[in-house]
């Protein structure tokens, strides 16, 4: 247990060998992880809690790790060395607990370089429990944690006292084992407050975003040309065709390659083995590979929680604070993670409002894959459309929440970390840990996705429900009947429905109209059960009506607009 | 006076801090307390948060919480 950003989920995996994600942002293990590892060839269960500046929680990820701390035997406190004092509250309060204790001092060289230095032993002879100073990142001081772990203990004379009898403990604990030398503001102080003061941090802000969404696509399209599309292209082709020769026409063929006769495209055959495997693998995927790489170098280096600050005041407006930045960023990859991370707001109006908001308005990978590929071909100037709408969205939307759900919006509250080197290893463990939501929830669902259409469309049902609700598709949005079995394909996988929509010949603004109909009207399969688990069934459902609801009007607005009455 | 009227980089002590147990107790684990040593890195326009810095890090907080911190000047 430790502080937010301490370095505890790196201190954690340095144990265990675990995945963990670790970000220079407060605040990003909101779920628990679990590992296991041996000490004197005794299996033993560690267990990474979330981040807590005192036991008496404020949000979510808080409380979870006050419940935690029941079960345990052991404590390994992580301590920010280079924040001794206010760690040391934690301590205090853990020391009070009769559970036994083991300190971590971590960020041990960090002390050096701000020329704070700590005597260790009499800080140990001070708390009467072992403490051990670390270096997690490059696994300094991590056998000897190990190899003491054993001697954890529980200080008697530590007795429960109020808050402000912990302040003055510390206090006197301070003058004794710390000194600060007076220290001048370096390069990467100076680094810091450009970033932070309005009038030049907004300009980079802007300058860092842009170059970010260049460097994904950058990224992305090379891995596509170079590496995915080469092996679907050269080597998975032609085993698909031998395959299609050996099945012939059928049932069989229809699912698992496409119709039979007509020449196969990935995009628009439909079949499990050919668009079932493609699009998830070979044309979204590479992007949230770029995507999570690049998102996790901004939050390893620390600057995430400036750009919250420089963006607080907009999203506060919408009922949220600047760390609403978070869900929607980490959305834009896949909505599950962005789902998740809507905990870490403070209240049910945030949490509520913030993933509304994510549903609605913020397009994953997958949904993008879906815009780029069916108006790619018609230019620019309709995909911008589409992400125009969405922004007007989330802000009119927001707005809108704000005034009408009941609750508080608390202001932001928020520590802003030392900027720090991002570790190479680190950044890719994370964009693997973050990568294995989509391979887990979204790649099943899309298989999943593609033969229950495939059945319905083999059955029929399909297109007797294009046929039955054709007029209002037809009435209401200008869109043809045979659109709405792209929009419940889409309640399964929106990258399935773009092949779906390209089939149907729509003039380019129509096709604008399906897309954005398409994002907003409701999340996937996968996001949907995030949503129900984390919102609870009620919220969920009032969620779910505003999608609709948002979805419907939207399309008859911007068929009036686009298409004229 | 109110942190929020203090200068950008100027050293202010915390004289005293308004508000409930609850938000008392917040700030303080983080370090804003009464006596504590205060500067201002930074101030988000349309009365938009603070960056502070007190205790050898620093914290955005909302303009609202500012308001409830008092300062003095310290020469």
């Amino acid at each position: 247990m430790g502080n937010p950003n301490v370095g505890k989920s790196v201190v954690f995996s340095r144990l265990t060998g675990a995945n963990v994600i670790a970000s220079n942002y407060p605040g990003t293990t909101v779920d628990f992880s679990k590992g296991n590892m041996r000490i004197d060839g005794k299996r033993v269960e560690i267990i990474d809690a979330p981040g807590t500046y005192s036991l008496e929680p404020t949000n979510k990820a808080e409380e979870a790790a006050s419940k935690m701390l029941k079960k345990a035997d052991v404590l390994i406190n992580v301590v920010d060395a280079t924040n001794l004092e206010r760690n040391l509250y934690l301590t205090l309060q853990l020391l009070e607990r009769n559970i036994p204790v083991i300190i971590a001092l971590n960020l041990w060289d960090e002390t050096h370089h701000l020329g704070i230095h700590i005597n260790e032993k009499e800080l140990e002879t001070l708390l009467g429990v072992p403490i051990v100073p670390t270096v997690a990142l490059t696994g300094e001081g991590i056998k000897t944690l190990v190899s003491r772990i054993k001697d954890a203990k529980i200080n008697e004379k530590i007795k429960p006292t109020s808050e402000e009898g912990r302040w003055v403990e510390i206090g006197s604990i301070i003058g004794k084992v710390e000194q600060v030398e007076h220290r001048h503001h370096t390069f990467r102080d100076k680094i810091s407050d450009l970033t932070i003061r309005p009038h030049t941090g907004i300009p980079i802000a802007i300058g860092i975003i842009f170059c970010a969404f260049w460097f994904v696509r950058l990224i992305g399209e090379n891995l596509i040309e170079y590496i995915f599309d080469p092996i679907f292209e050269n080597l998975y082709l032609p085993i698909v065709m031998r395959l299609s020769e050996w099945l012939g026409p059928g049932i069989a063929h229809t699912i698992l390659i496409g119709e039979y006769g007509v020449e196969i495209d990935f995009f628009e055959s439909l079949g499990i083995l050919t668009t079932g495997l493609y699009v998830p693998i070979a044309a979204v995927l590479p992007y949230i590979v770029a995507f999570y790489f690049t998102l996790s170098i901004l939050e390893d280096t620390g600057y995430l929680p400036r750009l919250a600050t420089l963006v607080d005041k907009i999203f506060h407006k919408l009922g949220m604070h600047g760390h609403g930045i978070v869900p929607l960023f980490l959305g834009l990859g896949c909505n599950v993670p962005g789902a998740l991370s809507t905990r870490t707001l403070e209240t049910r109006k945030q949490r509520f409002i913030s993933a509304t908001l994510l549903a609605i308005c913020v397009p994953c990978m997958a949904q993008m894959a879906m815009i780029f590929g069916a108006l790619g071909t018609y230019g620019l100037y309709y995909i911008g459309l589409v992400f125009l709408t969405l922004t007007i969205l989330y802000i009119v939307i927001g707005l809108i929440l704000n005034r009408f759900i009941k609750g508080e919006s608390p202001e932001i509250f928020l520590e802003i970390p030392p900027y720090r080197r991002p570790s190479l290893k680190a950044t890719f463990k994370k964009t693997w840990m973050r990568i294995r939501w989509f391979l887990k929830e979204a790649i099943p669902y899309l298989f999943v996705g593609v033969l229950i259409i495939n059945v319905l469309y083999v059955i029929g049902i399909l297109q007797w429900f294009g046929n039955a609700v054709s007029p209002v598709m037809e009435g209401l949005f200008g869109l043809p009947g045979d659109a709405s079995i792209a929009l419940i394909t889409g309640f399964l996988r929106k990258d399935l429905a773009v092949g779906m929509l390209i089939t149907l010949n729509m003039a380019p603004l129509q096709l604008v109209i399906a897309v954005t109909m398409l994002t907003i009207y409701f999340p996937c399969v996968a996001t949907f059960a995030v949503l129900i688990k984390e919102l609870g069934i009620k919220d969920m459902l009032k969620s779910a009506a505003i999608m609709v609801g948002v979805a419907i009007i939207v399309g008859f607005l911007l068929r009036i607009i686009l298409l004229g009455a | 006076m109110p942190l929020s009227h203090l200068p950008i980089n100027k050293k202010a002590r915390i004289a005293s801090i308004h508000g409930g147990y609850g938000f008392q107790r917040k700030l303080g684990v983080m370090g804003i307390r009464e006596k504590q040593e205060i500067k201002i890195v930074s101030k988000q326009p349309f009365h938009g948060p603070l960056t502070i810095e007190v205790c050898g890090s620093q914290m955005t907080l909302g303009r609202g919480m500012a308001q409830k911190i008092t300062v003095e000047v310290v020469q």
